[in-house]
C-alpha cells in the first residue's frame, strides 16, 4: 500500500478541520483490498489448540472447523463476507485522518505503525454497499487497528455514516469489534465521540430504517457503552467478549476469580443484553432476512 | 496524605496551625501578639499563593479526591432548599451510589442528581464508594424523564471515579445503561446543566454528563481514563499517574480549551474543602446563571443546540483532493 503509507507521512500538508454537519459529498475511494494471509501457513486455534491450515481457515470465514472458534476478521474481509460483492462497496470519508489533539507522546508513531501493519487509515471502514441487492450503509471496526478503539476519526466516520443513511433512507449495519473502547490517546475527545455517535444513532431513527448492531470479539468499554448498544437489533457472534469494564479490572475490583463464561456473548444473551447469537456463516443470511422483513 | 494534608501543602498547614494556636493563646492569656500574628499572616498569604497558584495536574487530582471535599449531597444541601430525595429505578433496587430528587434552586424547581461518595468508611460501604451500578444510572434516567414531563430543568453534579466494574453490574448491563442515558439525555426537552464537581471518570460520568452547559470546578478532573490506569497501560507503573495526569489533559482549563466544557468555576484558594460555603456559593451562582439563560428556550431549540454542540466535538484532518491525487500519481518507492 505505498499510496496509503505515503499519505500518512506527509502530515504537514493536511488541513485541520473541525467536524461539521455531513453536508459535503462523501469522498469516493476504493476500499483497500484484503491483505494476503499473513506470514505462516499454519495457525494454532485458541479454542481447541489444534493446528489449522490458514487457507482452509480463510475459506471457512475464519471459523475453526473443529471447535467453532471465531477468529478476528479484518474490516475489508468482513465487508466481502457480508456484502453481495466488494465491488458494490463505495467507501465514505476515506480522506479523514487522525491528528494528535493532546500532543500525546508516541501517538503519531503508533498510528503510523498501525497504518503500515494493516493498510488501513483508521480503525473503522464505512460506506455504502449492497446486501441482497439492496443498498445498506455499513461500518466495520477493525480490531487489528488500535484494538478497534474509537477516537475522533472513528466517531466522525460513524456519525457521518448514520447521517448519510438518514438522508438516503437506507438501513445501517455496524459491525463492532473494539476491545479498546474509547481511545486513550485522544483523551476526553474520545469520550465525547460516545455522545456524538449515540446522538447520530437516535437521529437516524427518524428514517424508520433499521440499525443492526453486530457485536464481535471483543466489544468493550466506550464502544459498547454507546452506538454498539443502541441497535434496533443487536446480534453477537458466538464466544465474543462483550461488556463495559475489562475482565481484569472486574477481577481486581471484586478480588475473586470470575465465573466461567463471564462477559461472553452467551452471558450477554442470557442476561438480556443482545437479541441473538449468530454464527458467522449465518450472519449474512440473518442480516438479509431482517432487512427483507423491513422491506415487506 | 496524612490527616487530610498533602506533603506539598504541609508547610502552609503547619503555619496556619501556629497562627491558630497563637490566636487561642492570646484569647486565653490576654497577651498581645498582634505584631507576631501579622507577620505570620503575611507569611501564610505568601505561602498560600506560592503553593496553590501553580498547582500541577496531579495536585489538582489530589484536591478533587480530598476526603473533606464537598460531596453531591453536601452541595445539594448548601445550594438548594426543600430538597426531596427520590429513590429507586423501579426495577432492581435503590442504588445509594447515585442520589437524586427535586428541590428549589434560587427559587427555580429543579431535578438534581449525582453520584454520592461516602464521607466515612461506613457510609462508603453503603454508597459503594460512589461507584454506581446500572440501576443507579437508570434511577438517574427515570428522574430525568420525570423532570422532562413536568418541564423542570435538570442539574447534575458529577463526582465519580467510574461506573462500578463488578459481576452484577455487567449482568445488568452497565454498558447498555450508560449508552441509554447518553442517548436519552441528548434529546430531553428541558434545560440540562452538568457540573463536574470532583472526579469525572469516563463513561460513568458521561452517563449523567450530557447537557446544554457543562461546567467544571477548578480542581476537578474529567477524563476518558483515570491517570492511574493510563499510567499502567503506558508504563506498567501506576506510580507514574502524576505524569499521566499531565499527558491526558484532564484539568478544567484543558477541557475549556478543547471545547468540551463551557466554564470553569473558581474554587477557594487551595481547594473546595478549605471553604465549603464559598465553593457552594460559586457553584450555585454559575448554575443559576446558566439555567436562567436556558429557561426561555423552547424544547426544540434546546435539543437543536445541544446536538449541534456535541456534533462539533473531536478533531480530525482531511487530506485534500489535490494531495490525494498528487500522491496517487507518484507513489513513494
Ligand atoms: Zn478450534
Amino acid at each position: 500500500m505505498p499510496v496509503f503509507k505515503d499519505l500518512f507521512r506527509s502530515k504537514s500538508r493536511y488541513a485541520t478541520v473541525k467536524p461539521a454537519q455531513g453536508d459535503g459529498e462523501p469522498a469516493r475511494t476504493q476500499a483497500a483490498r484484503p491483505k494476503e494471509v499473513p506470514d505462516g501457513l499454519w495457525v494454532k486455534c485458541p479454542g481447541c489448540q489444534n493446528i489449522l491450515y490458514q487457507r482452509e481457515l480463510a475459506r471457512n470465514l475464519k471459523v475453526c472447523a473443529r471447535c467453532g472458534h471465531h477468529f478476528h476478521v479484518g474490516a475489508v474481509e468482513r465487508l466481502s463476507q457480508l456484502l453481495d460483492s466488494l465491488d458494490t462497496f463505495e467507501e465514505w470519508d476515506a480522506d479523514l485522518r487522525t491528528v494528535n489533539p493532546l500532543g500525546f507522546p508516541g501517538y503519531e508513531e503508533k498510528l503510523a505503525r498501525m497504518q503500515a501493519q494493516t493498510g488501513l487509515s483508521e480503525a473503522v471502514v464505512t460506506g455504502e454497499g449492497r446486501l441482497d441487492k439492496h443498498p445498506v450503509a455499513i461500518g466495520v471496526l477493525d480490531f487489528s487497528f488500535f484494538s478497534g478503539s474509537m477516537g475522533s476519526v472513528v466517531g466522525e466516520k460513524l456519525t457521518r455514516l448514520f447521517e448519510r443513511a438518514l438522508e438516503r433512507r437506507i438501513p445501517v449495519i455496524v459491525v463492532s469489534g473494539g476491545g479498546g473502547g474509547a481511545r486513550m490517546q485522544e483523551g476526553i475527545l474520545s469520550l465525547m465521540q460516545m455522545a456524538k455517535t449515540s446522538q447520530a444513532v437516535e437521529r437516524f431513527g427518524e428514517s424508520r430504517q433499521p440499525y443492526i448492531s453486530v457485536l464481535t470479539n471483543p466489544t468493550m468499554g466506550g464502544v459498547y457503552a454507546s452506538f454498539a448498544s443502541l441497535g434496533d437489533y443487536i446480534l453477537a457472534e458466538p464466544g465474543a467478549l462483550i461488556g463495559f469494564a475489562g475482565p481484569r479490572i472486574v477481577e481486581r475490583t471484586i478480588r475473586q476469580s470470575l465465573p466461567s463464561g463471564f462477559q461472553t456473548s452467551e452471558f450477554a444473551l442470557k442476561n438480556g443484553m443482545v437479541d441473538m447469537i449468530v454464527e458467522r456463516k449465518d450472519l449474512r443470511p440473518t442480516l438479509a432476512r431482517i432487512l427483507r422483513l423491513h422491506r415487506a | 496524605m496524612v490527616n487530610g494534608v498533602f506533603e506539598w501543602e504541609r508547610p502552609l498547614i503547619e503555619l496556619e496551625n501556629r497562627i491558630k494556636e497563637l490566636q487561642a493563646f492570646t484569647k486565653e492569656k490576654g497577651i498581645d501578639f498582634s505584631e507576631e500574628l501579622a507577620t505570620l499572616e503575611r507569611k501564610a498569604d505568601r505561602l498560600r499563593a506560592e503553593i496553590f497558584s501553580n498547582l500541577t495536574p496531579w495536585q489538582r487530582v489530589q484536591l478533587a479526591r480530598h476526603p473533606r471535599r464537598p460531596t453531591t449531597l453536601d452541595y445539594i444541601n448548601m445550594i438548594c432548599t426543600d430538597f426531596i430525595e427520590l429513590s429507586g429505578d423501579r426495577c432492581v433496587r435503590n442504588d445509594e451510589a447515585m442520589v437524586g430528587g427535586i428541590a428549589l434552586l434560587d427559587g427555580i424547581p429543579v431535578t438534581i442528581i449525582g453520584p454520592q461518595k461516602g464521607r466515612d468508611t461506613k457510609e462508603n460501604i453503603r454508597r459503594n464508594f460512589g461507584l454506581p451500578h446500572p440501576e443507579g444510572y437508570r434511577k438517574a434516567l427515570r428522574l430525568m424523564i420525570q423532570a422532562e414531563k413536568f418541564g423542570r430543568p435538570i442539574v447534575t453534579l458529577i463526582d465519580v471515579v467510574g461506573a462500578y466494574p463488578g459481576i452484577e453490574a455487567e449482568q445488568r448491563g452497565q454498558g447498555v445503561a450508560i449508552a441509554e442515558n447518553i442517548r436519552r439525555m441528548s434529546f430531553l426537552r428541558v434545560p440540562i446543566v452538568c457540573v463536574i464537581t470532583g472526579e469525572g471518570g469516563s463513561g460513568g460520568a458521561l452517563a449523567i454528563g450530557v447537557g446544554d452547559r457543562v461546567l467544571m470546578m477548578e480542581n476537578a478532573w474529567y477524563s476518558v481514563i483515570s491517570p492511574e490506569m493510563c499510567a499502567e497501560i503506558l508504563w506498567k507503573d501506576t506510580s507514574r499517574a502524576p505524569e499521566a495526569a499531565a499527558v491526558l489533559k484532564i484539568g478544567a482549563q484543558d477541557l475549556l480549551e478543547l471545547g468540551v466544557i463551557d466554564e470553569v468555576i473558581p474554587e477557594p484558594l487551595g481547594g473546595a474543602h478549605r471553604d465549603r460555603e464559598l465553593a457552594a456559593q460559586r457553584l450555585k451562582e454559575a448554575v443559576v446563571r446558566h439555567l436562567r439563560e436556558l429557561l426561555p428556550l423552547s424544547g426544540d431549540e434546546l435539543v437543536r443546540r445541544r446536538l449541534e454542540k456535541y456534533r462539533r466535538m473531536g478533531r480530525v484532518a482531511q487530506v485534500t483532493e489535490e494531495r490525494l491525487q498528487a500522491v496517487s500519481e507518484s507513489p513513494r518507492d
